[in-house]
């Protein structure tokens, strides 16, 4: 029984190897997943340990405020002074950091930016916890005063500075673009690499200076123990001595929570790579069902004759279930090869966006070998059972006959659990729109496995009515080949829905992410259309908050009415971070048209807070209530002074003064202008004397309404591009699928073909017969993918309505491209198939047992 | 009516016009010391109007030959031709027309396409050409095969017997200048194999269809204008007007020779 196995494998190996493909493509997407986190934590980790001293000092809970918003509490100067004099204190050092200082390059361009930070700190001689110092001048000298400055070695060299330089600074601060000499080169961490972020180095008076009014205070303070002093004798001691609000923690829990703090963003990365893992997982299945299935159906003659010798039904089944062991052993290892040549792509490409992982390397650990093994043998083994079940059922007389069907569940079993299952997926989606966060998405994304698997059951049935339809067409344009395409797309309905499901999934989800980037981009628009009157907005074009001096200089170039200064934070409410709004409310007036829900923007002041309608539904907020929001340096009391729609203009959960923001302890930084200019002056007046004071800040763009809205939906086109990116690899699945069930139909159909050519079907014919049966294949899959999608992206809609996409779009152009390109891949897909049926020779194909 | 009305009345010299033609045909399979000569210069020619039997001890080259005047296979010498036209020398493209438009076959077994219906597999040839039967044609060879009410059908809903006179119908619909049928009654009962000859008969009585027919079956070879024996790959003897005694006893000759052959040689 092996001996017939192990040949059987060996026979089959081309087939076995497309199927074996899938299951390479899967897994390798698992494995490259974990490969490329594990690469991006263990870079950040390096970071976070080559920086971090023995105990650090800073503001109460300061990491957690620092994601979202700059922190800009300080510490006074005299506290290091305490601190060093402490008996088990090597060394104190203060230190001031800022984020959002970039360096824009020779050629005008800034340098990293787009996701890593832009750090500017003061030098130390401090030690990290891994022994080695966190900075270290390598080449030149440290800068001093106002005008000097030094880079690490990365960023001088792509910004193609040499020492002795003028170098282009952009700062949050005072000024929001100066000029500075480059004095030297500094190294940071004991690894290099600073996974592109970029770091310049002030004189620590200059940094207090432009930051922090010249006040001497710093942000943190590092402390060094003294030989025999353990980390947390030293911390202790130290917060004995501390001022309120300021604590010292060990340098091993600040490593800890800051790398945990990194995990779980990187967990959301891998989470996210996962669900497209998933889902060529879950189409990678379909083939492999439909390959096994083909491969027993094929067998079925032999299987039987080997029942009729004595093979017990156990032993059928194990043969088939061993073959895809071997199969799903030799993917899953292969799977985990490419997944690592994935991730070097990842990196390559995410070094391109900003997040330069040069230095980093690629481990691969054992977890990600099990988990990557795990899945490839369990869906392997998965998708073959039923094939081999079906396979030990074939009766022994079987073996005697000519032709031999296989044992198939009747089609009325099909419709029965299909129909269920749908029925259970739309109810589990229901629940899950209604239900909130990470347990309703995963029971909508349920929900929709739940219906995909149940159409994919019914398809046989649900789909014969596209294939009938398009056999009509077939038969017009195409004369016999035309019906004999249509009628091998039928003899084997469930060959030709299971193919057809593959690329289904698929398409679906293009088509979901279709719909609701179209809803996205008409709900922008719309938002953009009714609620803004400022005509030109200034945001940032790196994700990162630029210097209030910027509103404070438009405000002043001639014809510009008010700029309305918009900010954002991430205070905490009731122990949760929530998204909050900062602006002057009459500047905003003149800029937005806010319909509120109840109240007035005019009733923002200090001491209150405006929700949206989606925050006061949750948390069942009235005016007049009061909402404790924690801030970085205190906790303020704030009044419900009115409520506005949830995703219209203004998108935050709350919106309070700037006063209020800065009070609570935000450093004043500035994500979006909105700019209204006076009647008198044209837009074009007012815009070239805004350039003039942007001129040679990249970091900020000017945008009149329309470039705004080009702009948002320009975001949403690149994310759209990445779902779209990571999705292609299912649609390759699906696709390899229909040239798997394509080259073994036409394999099992030699005799017929061989029967074809003997009487007159030129080898033209033949080909064009595979094609259009593949074309039919492609194009039911994609008729049904697109029709879920509709109905998916509708649903999904209405359930964000109230997140900002409140605008339905369907795009039915794109989505009809959709099927014409599902229809060519059809016939892409064919061309081996179609060239060795065109190849088989016509002798040899009629003698073919 | 007689079985030799073969002479096509248009023809002014006496000459009776062939349907198919060939001279010195070799086909070797095989390679160096291995190399099998399965036909070894054969020469003949098939007289238009005429139904032929190919006999031989199995091996001899029946199929062989069959496939080669077919245009399924090509010759390794010599030359075939169709009418006037040579097969030496043409492409897949022009064979593939070639037996679309002048040629029918039958196979043993395995003569129909699964998906399709008596009427279409019947009509195959043609709508693959792009042409519509001739209705008349059509309906008379319907008729010949007995097949009228079974049109509709799947080939897997036919018996066996049924099935073939289905294939010998879509040989025959076309009006092919040749008709090659291999075994056609190999998987027959003798009332099925009836059933095929008698049709096949008829088509060359009344149609003045030209048919080449291998068979080992004595029976089914009286039904023929003449029987050609092969063996080894040549033409060794030939019989006008069989009768299947006339068969039988030939076949007991030729044997017992062979046999002798092979002593003599050894
Ligand atoms: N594809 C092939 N490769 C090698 N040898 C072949 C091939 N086809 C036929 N032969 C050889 O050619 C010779 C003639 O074969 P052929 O099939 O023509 O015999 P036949 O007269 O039709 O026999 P049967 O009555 O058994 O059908 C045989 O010796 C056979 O072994
Ligand atoms: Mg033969």
């Amino acid at each position: 029984m092996r001996k017939v196995t192990w040949r059987n494998l060996v026979a089959r190996k081309i087939r076995l190897a497309l199927s074996a493909f899938a299951i390479v493509l899967g897994v390798a997407f698992v494995a490259g997943s974990f490969i490329f986190t594990d690469a991006l934590g263990g870079a950040f980790n390096g970071i976070i340990k080559g920086t971090t001293a023995d105990v650090e000092v800073a503001p109460k809970n300061a990491g957690d405020f620092a994601s979202f918003g700059q922190d800009a509490r300080t510490i006074p100067a005299n506290v290091v002074d305490k601190l060093a004099a402490l008996p088990g204190a090597a060394d104190a050092q203060g230190t001031v950091e800022v984020q959002g200082v970039y360096v824009i390059s020779e050629q005008d361009k800034l340098v990293g930016g787009n996701g890593p930070p832009g750090l500017a700190f003061d030098y130390d001689d401090t030690t990290a916890i891994t022994g080695k110092r966190i900075l270290t001048l390598q080449r030149g000298q440290l800068p001093r005063g106002d005008a000097q400055v030094a880079l690490d070695e990365a960023t001088a060299g792509k910004a193609g500075y040499q020492i002795g330089d003028e170098v282009t600074l952009v700062t949050p601060g005072k000024n929001p673009t100066m000029q500075a000499q480059l004095t030297g080169i500094v190294k940071f961490g004991s690894e290099g690499g600073l996974v592109g972020a970029t770091l310049t180095i002030f004189d620590e008076q200059a940094l207090q200076g432009m930051f922090f009014e010249g006040d001497d205070v710093y942000t943190s303070i590092s402390l060094t123990t003294a030989d025999g002093v353990s980390q947390q004798e030293l911390t202790d001691a130290a917060n004995k001595v501390l001022p309120k609000g300021v604590v010292a923690e060990t340098g091993d829990a600040v490593a800890k929570k800051n790398e945990d703090a990194i995990g779980e963003a990187l967990g959301f990365i891998n989470k996210f790579l996962l669900i497209f893992a998933g889902v060529s997982m879950v189409v990678g299945t379909f083939l492999i069902i439909n390959t096994f299935s083909i491969l027993v159906a094929q067998r079925s003659r032999e299987l039987a004759l080997l029942r009729a010798l004595g093979a017990s039904r156990r032993q059928v089944n194990r043969a088939v279930l061993t073959e895809a062991l071997v199969v799903g052993m030799l993917g899953s290892l292969l799977g985990i090869g490419v997944g690592y040549l994935l991730a070097i792509g990842l990196k390559a490409l995410f070094g391109a966006i900003g997040l330069d992982l040069a230095g980093a390397d690629l481990p691969i650990q054992p977890r990600t070998v099990v988990v990557s093994l795990v899945v490839g043998l369990l869906v392997t083994l998965l998708a073959a059972y039923l094939p081999a079940r079906r396979a030990s059922r074939i009766a022994p007389v079987a073996a005697m006959r000519d032709e031999v069907a296989m044992p198939e569940s009747t089609v009325r079993r099909r419709l029965v659990i299909g129909s269920g299952l749908v029925f259970l997926g739309i109810a589990s989606m229901v629940v899950g729109f209604i239900g909130e966060g990470g347990a309703g998405l995963s029971l909508t994304g349920a929900g929709m496995l739940g219906v995909l698997v149940g159409v994919s059951l019914m398809s046989p049935v649900v789909g014969r009515p596209v294939i009938v339809g398009l056999g009509a067409l077939y038969r017009r344009a195409f004369g016999t080949v035309g019906v004999l395409a249509k009628e091998n797309s039928l003899r084997n309905p469930r060959r030709t829905a299971a193919t057809a499901s593959a690329l289904m999934i698929g398409l679906t989800l293009v088509a979901l992410m279709s719909i609701l980037g179209a809803s996205a981009k008409k709900s922008t628009d719309q938002a953009i259309d009714e609620s803004l009157t400022a005509e030109l907005i200034v945001s940032n074009a790196i994700a990162q908050d630029f210097s209030p001096q910027i509103a404070e200089q438009i405000r002043s170039v001639d014809g510009v009415a008010s700029v309305a200064q918009f900010r954002q934070a991430g205070p905490e409410v009731g122990g949760e971070q929530v998204y909050v709004g900062a602006t002057d409310p009459t500047a905003l007036a003149s800029a937005l048209k806010l319909p509120m829900d109840v109240g007035g923007l005019s009733a923002l002041d200090d001491s209150a807070v405006l929700v949206s309608s989606n925050t006061a539904k949750s948390k069942g907020y009235e005016v007049g209530d009061q909402v404790a929001m924690k801030f970085p340096k205190m906790t303020e009391k704030l009044t419900v002074a009115g409520v506005y729609p949830s995703g219209g203009a203004l998108f935050t959960d709350y919106l309070v003064t700037l006063d209020a923001m800065e009070t609570g302890g935000y450093a004043p930084r500035d994500s979006l202008l909105y700019i209204t200019k006076e009647p008198r002056v044209s837009e074009s007046q007012v815009r070239a004397g805004i350039d003039a004071v942007l001129e040679g800040n990249p970091t900020v763009t000017l945008k009149n309404q329309k470039e705004f809205a080009d702009e948002q939906k320009q975001q949403i086109n690149q994310l759209l591009a990445i779902v779209y990116a990571l999705l292609g690899l299912a649609v390759v699945i699906a696709v390899l699928g229909i040239v798997n069930t394509l080259a073994l139909s036409v394999i099992e159909r030699t005799r017929e073909v061989g029967l074809l050519r003997a009487v007159g079907v030129t080898r033209r014919q033949l080909r064009r017969m595979v094609r259009l049966e593949s074309v039919a294949i492609a194009v039911l899959g994609a008729v049904l993918g697109v029709i879920l999608g509709v109905a998916f992206g509708i649903a999904l809609q209405r359930a964000l309505a109230d997140q900002g996409i409140d605008v339905l779009s369907v795009p039915w152009v794109q989505l009809a491209i959709f099927v014409l390109v599902s229809a060519l891949v059809g016939v892409l897909a064919a061309v081996l198939p179609a060239m060795r049926a065109a190849k088989l020779d016509v002798l040899r194909a009629i003698t073919t047992e | 009516m007689s079985r030799t009305t073969t002479a096509p009345a248009t023809a002014t010299d006496a000459r009776p016009a062939v349907a198919a033609r060939v001279v010195g045909l070799r086909k070797f399979y095989g390679r160096g010391d291995a190399v099998v000569a399965a036909l070894d210069g054969i020469s003949i020619d098939f007289v238009a109007g005429e139904f032929t039997a190919v006999m031989g001890p199995s091996g001899s080259g029946k199929s062989t030959l069959m496939h080669c005047m077919a245009a399924l296979d090509t010759a390794s010498a010599g030359d075939v031709f169709l009418g006037d036209q040579r097969l030496a020398g043409l492409g897949d493209k022009q064979l593939t027309l070639l037996r679309r438009d002048k040629i029918g076959f039958v196979f043993q077994a395995y003569n129909l396409v699964p998906t399709l219906t008596a009427q279409e597999n019947i009509e195959l040839p043609l709508s693959i050409a792009g042409r519509k039967p001739d209705p008349e044609w059509f309906d008379t060879v319907i008729d010949t095969v007995g097949m009228r009410d079974r049109l509709r059908h799947r080939p897997n809903e036919l018996s066996g017997g049924q099935q073939q006179r289905v294939a010998c119908a879509r040989a025959l619909v076309s009006r092919p200048q040749i008709v090659f049928a291999d075994e056609p009654t190999g998987n027959l009962d003798s009332a099925s194999g009836a059933e095929v000859l008698g049709f096949l008969r008829r088509s060359v009585d009344d149609h003045d269809q030209t048919i080449v027919m291998v068979t080992h079956d004595p029976i089914a070879a009286g039904y023929t204008d003449r029987v050609v024996f092969l063996a080894d790959g040549v033409v060794v003897d030939e019989l006008r007007e069989p009768t299947a005694d006339a068969v039988l006893e030939k076949m007991k000759v030729l044997s017992a020779q062979a046999v002798a052959g092979t002593a003599a040689g050894a």
